[in-house]
């Protein structure tokens, strides 16, 4: 079996064995182990990765595979990965393996709570190894589908509410997806004679531009709702701040990312010539939510809706540059994707551990924590420093480059939008540093803060984890950063019409 | 001759490997085990700086009677474009010399001071942690071969201030003025950002030996291109000097560096004294053949700066009470000063105020370091930051009385103190340039005696201590560093910097303007000659003027009431107008547009709904009125 299609098989089989086991620790240990062992898979997979594409640096996607599914359809089970599929892979593993030791204590229906879990997770790596659109799309449901069921009855708060919320608006952007994809279908074939969903074979094709000023929008749109574009990002807050600790982990650090992923590798690499005429609509729009989130944070009280916000603004940045149309900017895009999934899932894991002991997400009823928790406490300062884009941790390599990339646009108007988002940087130091002050310097606010017990095993195993990638990449980037600029050359060319 | 310099990587790597070491293993370590290990890290990258000033200056430095830039290593960190990428490197040449110098001496006896002066304090190991993570930052910026990598570590210098300025945790006056000083200076970094980005797509390199090359041939374009009167060019020096004035608090950037005092005094004497708020300095220095050549126009706005700050503090300084503020003001306006001077500077031959700024910067380093380790070892034994409940302390600090003193005769330009002989070229420069800079600095240099020997004298003479107090000298691990810096502030003026640091590397021909000296010597001594009178003896004269200056004495004493403004800018404006909106707005109008297409859905299902009642009868009128409307309108139709 290819290595890409075990990457479906372990979490499908780590389903099949929690199904099997009786009891909380069997149950939590098999889905360890089993995403353990995908994580390794995914290690693995970046060093072949990496040799392979050493051997051949002319190839762009690697590990391919295509079996006929649907013969009348033209519907193929074809997959492969390039780079950047390879850094979402990883990224995906990591998160995931972290969410189930931020799941460790769950309670009440942990059976069903991992498998719903872990299914979401292997939606998002089918997701990520399609190079076939219907594949992608039907992985693409089933990573947003088990979220409704996450909320909905392991949740907190209003959780039916976000729940529905959440679900409906995704809905409503695969829906628009959908028919962009059945555009792309059938202009396929009314160009060439043969529908296709395959991706390479659909950027082959020269869209007449009256279909792609539809496709590019339903695409864009489409994608951009899951991934927080202004304004279709309002899911998000309620969202999260309803899910539980894993959840809001893997929804912001990895589904947040399809949106992303989806807006580079359909909307504008399938018709470029519509993203070039339209994309500055949309760069308003994703200008306003990087400094809009940003302040928008600034009056929340609820931790997890001041991470919903700042993740506005962060995932705001990816989109952003991913519309300056240059190898630097989409790059960085894709930097910010692994960054921020790395940061946010951190941050995500420390609030409900920050959650579970105190009884409180909000600021001003913290404080001093870091006299009391003070492994918590450096780990959240860290993951905030991360955020406010300090060098030597992942945030700062990504901003970097999509900021030298936007510059790359001279003309006024890109001019104004970039340093409207750099600016952001700014807001991005008040705000974190307002939470770090509020939430962990400072006296202690209540007696019964004295006495808390700082991180356990799995708790530290969860946040160290997560750190060492983020300063990893911080301190080392040059890696990554190349394997990604790599696999660009394709979306470039078709930008430029070569 | 590359090769020869592979040892510099050291200098950096060992107080990186002590700041990873004592900040794992923090709750493990002995005390003494961690400050030893940041001790030793920095003592080493000391005398490998030493070694390496001795080296380039003596032997490998000089080509054709010019000091060369060589770069250690160069390697690349991060990947933008082929052009464009970060690197890590290691520049030698005579200003990252001297800085390295700075650095690590001064860094050295600060670390050795703190043994004695955070001994017992929790968070010991933590602190030596910090001051490591500083000393690493700090000499990664100072020899940056690229602007990425100096703003890489000019965000870790500023974080390490902030870690160390908060290093009172529990103390909320400590955490606000840590924040208060990231973000102000996050603020300027974001100037200097912006004109790293603007240098670097018009010049395509970050490279500082490639944009100054040529007399900054590689971003002389820009001079031609435009934006709103000035070139594109002057407003990327403008931007990057931005960042240089938030660090080195510059006004109207300064209002974090009072606060900032709020740190433990070494942190105050190594970074908000002697090294990192000096990097402002260093950045128009390291970029002064550009700024030069492409921009004199911005040069003129740094010495309008630099003046105006000079002055600006020094005012506030004669007004404040708390010692290390004091000494905060004092080292505001010392800036000022070499901002000034790099202000008014020309190039090659007329280049008196960019080595007269570097001098000063060398010569400031110590005496103001010492001043602050001083003020530490007075803090240390009275317990009080304000200086109107010391006095008489000579008798029982005599090593802090004598050291003092030499120091506030440094600062105040009496001869043959450090600062007598860069203060000197720094005016002779100002009146080569204009009257107005040289009446500024003439009238900054009476001031500086003033407030210097006010200080001077309220805490050792003035009133005497009540006869039980216990007041006493600190331990030798605490005097002996003062004692070194003493001799440092006595002697560093007679290092020829004329024939080291100059703007093109050649020898730059300095005489000593010998009524230039004495006008400069007369009026420090009229300073110090009105403090003796004030502040000598208790005496009631310093308050009754204060008292007939009225609101503006107290306007003074209120810093000019800068922080109550940009709290209301920051409070009111942003975060009570901007970001209140954009949260109502996202939750009313944007979030409040969703619910209602929800709601509309669900109401307007809950109107059909009634329709799949079940009921028969029901069935059959909607079916009899159907087969009406439709023939109704099928018999419009057919009449017509």
């Amino acid at each position: 079996m290819d290595i890409l299609t075990l990457h479906i098989v372990v979490p499908v089989l780590t389903l099949v064995g929690i199904s099997l086991v009786k009891g909380q620790n069997m149950t939590r240990w098999t889905a360890a182990v089993g995403m353990g062992l995908q994580l390794l898979l995914s290690v693995y997979l970046v060093f072949s990765y990496l040799d392979a594409k050493g051997i051949s640096p002319e190839t762009e996607v690697f590990f391919t595979r295509s079996i006929v599914w649907f013969e009348s359809l033209n519907i193929r089970y074809d997959i492969g990965v390039d780079g950047i599929a390879v850094a979402m892979i990883m990224l995906t593993s990591i998160v995931i393996f972290t969410g189930v030791f931020a799941s460790w204590e769950l309670k009440n229906m942990y059976k069903e709570f991992f498998i719903a879990l872990i299914l979401l997770s292997a939606g998002v790596f089918g997701f990520f190894i399609s190079q076939d659109l219907f594949l992608m799309f039907l992985f693409f449901e089933l990573a947003v589908i088990p979220m409704y069921l996450l909320i909905g009855i392991w949740g907190s708060g209003p959780k039916e509410y976000a729940a529905m919320k959440l679900t409906l608006m995704l809905m409503g952007g695969s829906a628009l997806l959908l028919v962009g994809i059945l555009l792309l279908y059938f202009g396929a074939g009314a160009l060439t004679g043969t529908p296709t969903f395959n991706l390479h074979e659909l950027a082959a094709v020269d869209f007449p531009m009256e279909i792609q000023r539809w496709i590019f929008p339903l695409t864009f749109i489409g994608f951009g709702v899951i991934g927080a574009l202004f304004p279709f990002h309002t899911w998000s807050p309620d969202g999260h701040s309803s899910a539980p600790t894993a959840v809001s982990m893997l929804h912001a650090g990895v589904l947040m990312k399809l949106g992303g992923y989806g807006c580079l590798k359909v909307a504008i690499y399938l018709v470029p010539e519509a993203a070039l005429e339209m994309g500055w609509i949309f760069l308003i729009l994703t200008g306003i939510s990087v400094m809009y989130g940003a302040l928008g944070v600034i009056k929340q009280t609820d931790l997890k809706y001041i991470n919903a916000y700042s993740s506005v603004s962060h995932c705001g940045l990816v989109l952003f540059a991913i519309l300056m149309f240059n190898q630097t900017a989409m790059n960085g895009a894709v930097l910010q994707m692994v960054s921020h999934g790395l940061m946010t899932a951190l941050f995500f894991a420390l609030i409900g551990m920050l959650y579970s002991r105190t009884g409180t997400r909000l600021v001003h009823e913290m404080g001093g924590l870091m006299k009391t928790l003070p492994f918590l406490s450096v780990a959240y300062v860290l993951a905030g420093l991360a955020s406010l884009g300090l060098p030597g941790l992942s945030g700062f390599v990504a901003e970097m480059t999509i900021f030298v990339g936007a510059f790359q646009n001279s003309d006024l108007f890109h001019r104004v939008f970039t340093i409207i988002a750099i600016s952001s940087i700014v807001v991005t130091a008040v705000y974190i540093l307002r939470v770090v002050g509020a939430l962990l310097l400072g006296p202690i606010k209540k007696e019964k803060f004295m006495n808390l017990k700082d991180a356990t095993w799995y708790e530290k195993l969860a946040t160290v984890t997560l750190l060492l990638c983020i300063v990893g990449i911080g301190l080392a980037p040059l890696w990554l950063s190349d394997m990604i600029m790599n696999s660009l050359e394709s979306i470039i060319n078709q930008l430029t019409g070569l | 001759m590359e090769t020869s310099l592979n040892y510099t990587i050291w200098i950096l790597i060992l107080p990186f490997a002590a700041f990873v070491l004592n900040g794992l293993l923090s709750k493990r370590l002995p005390n003494q085990v961690a400050s030893a290990i940041s001790i030793i890290s920095i003592l080493i990258a000391a005398a490998l700086s030493y070694y390496l000033a001795f080296v380039y200056f003596t032997d490998i430095g000089k080509a054709a009677e010019t000091f060369m830039a060589i770069k250690a290593f160069d390697q690349t960190w991060l990947r933008f474009t082929e052009s464009l990428q970060i690197k890590i490197g290691f520049l030698v040449d005579p200003i990252s010399i001297m800085m390295l110098i700075v650095v690590t001496t001064v860094s050295s006896l600060v670390f050795i001071y703190s043994i004695g002066y955070m001994k017992g304090e929790k968070g010991y190991n933590r602190f030596f942690a910090f001051l490591s993570l500083f000393s690493f930052s700090m000499m990664g910026l100072v020899v940056a071969t690229n602007l990425f990598q100096m703003y890489i570590f000019w965000e870790l210098v500023g974080v390490s201030s902030f870690l160390l300025i908060g290093y009172y945790y529990d103390k909320p006056s400590a955490v606000s003025a840590s924040k208060k000083a990231f973000i102000v200076t996050r603020f300027a970094d974001l100037g200097f950002l912006l004109g790293i980005l603007l240098l670097s797509y018009y010049g395509n390199s970050f490279d500082f030996l490639e944009i100054s090359s040529d007399n900054g041939a590689a971003v002389s374009q820009m001079g031609g291109i435009t934006f709103m009167g000035m070139s594109v060019l002057s407003w990327a020096l403008l931007l990057v000097f931005t960042g240089g004035a938030g660090k080195s608090a510059m006004f109207p950037l300064h209002i974090w560096l009072p606060d900032a005092m709020e740190g433990p005094t070494p942190v105050s004497a190594l970074i908000h004294a002697a090294t990192m708020v000096v990097a402002g300095v260093y950045l128009v220095a390291r970029m002064f053949t550009v700024y030069s050549f492409g921009a004199p126009d911005v040069l003129e706005i740094v010495a309008i700066i630099g003046a105006f700050s000079a002055l600006f503090a020094a005012v506030i300084a004669c007004t404040q009470f708390d010692i290390k503020r004091v000494l905060a003001f004092s080292t505001m306006s010392q800036i000022g000063y070499m901002m000034m001077a790099l202000g008014v500077s020309g190039y090659a031959a007329e280049g008196l105020g960019f080595t007269a700024s570097m001098f000063h910067l060398f010569t400031h380093a110590f005496f103001k370091a010492l001043l602050f380790l001083g003020a530490g070892a007075i803090i240390h034994s009275v317990h009080t930051n304000d200086i109107r409940e010391m006095g008489g302390l000579r008798k029982y600090l005599p090593i802090s009385h004598i050291t003092f003193l030499i120091a506030c005769l440094a600062i105040s330009g009496i001869p043959p103190f450090a600062g007598f002989f860069s203060k000197d070229e720094i005016l002779a420069a100002a009146q080569m340039h204009g009257m107005i800079y040289f009446g500024v600095g003439y009238l900054v240099a009476g001031l500086t005696a003033f407030y210097m020997f006010r200080l001077y004298f309220m805490v050792f003479w003035n009133k005497n201590q009540p006869a039980e107090s216990k007041v006493h000298e600190s331990p030798s691990v605490m005097t002996i560093p003062l004692i070194i810096l003493a001799l440092g502030s006595i002697f560093a003026g007679f290092v020829p910097f004329g024939n080291l640091i100059t703007t093109n590397g050649q020898v730059l021909e300095t005489e000593f303007h010998v009524s230039l000296a004495a006008a400069t010597v007369g009026i420090a001594l009229v300073g110090i000659v009105v403090s003796y009178l004030f502040y000598a003896k208790p005496s009631d004269r310093p308050e009754r003027i204060a008292k007939s200056l009225g609101g503006f004495y107290r306007t003074v004493y209120q810093k000019f009431y800068f922080d109550e403004i940009y709290l209301f800018i920051t409070q009111r404006i942003i975060f009570g107008i901007f970001s209140a909106f954009i949260a109502w707005f996202d939750r009313n109008i944007v979030d409040g547009t969703i619910n209602a297409i929800g709601w509309l859905t669900a109401w307007i299902s809950s109107r059909i709904k009634g329709l799949q009642s079940g009921q028969v009868q029901q069935y059959a009128y909607v079916f009899l009125g159907g087969v009406l409307i439709i023939g109704l309108v099928f018999f419009y139709y057919w009449m017509r």
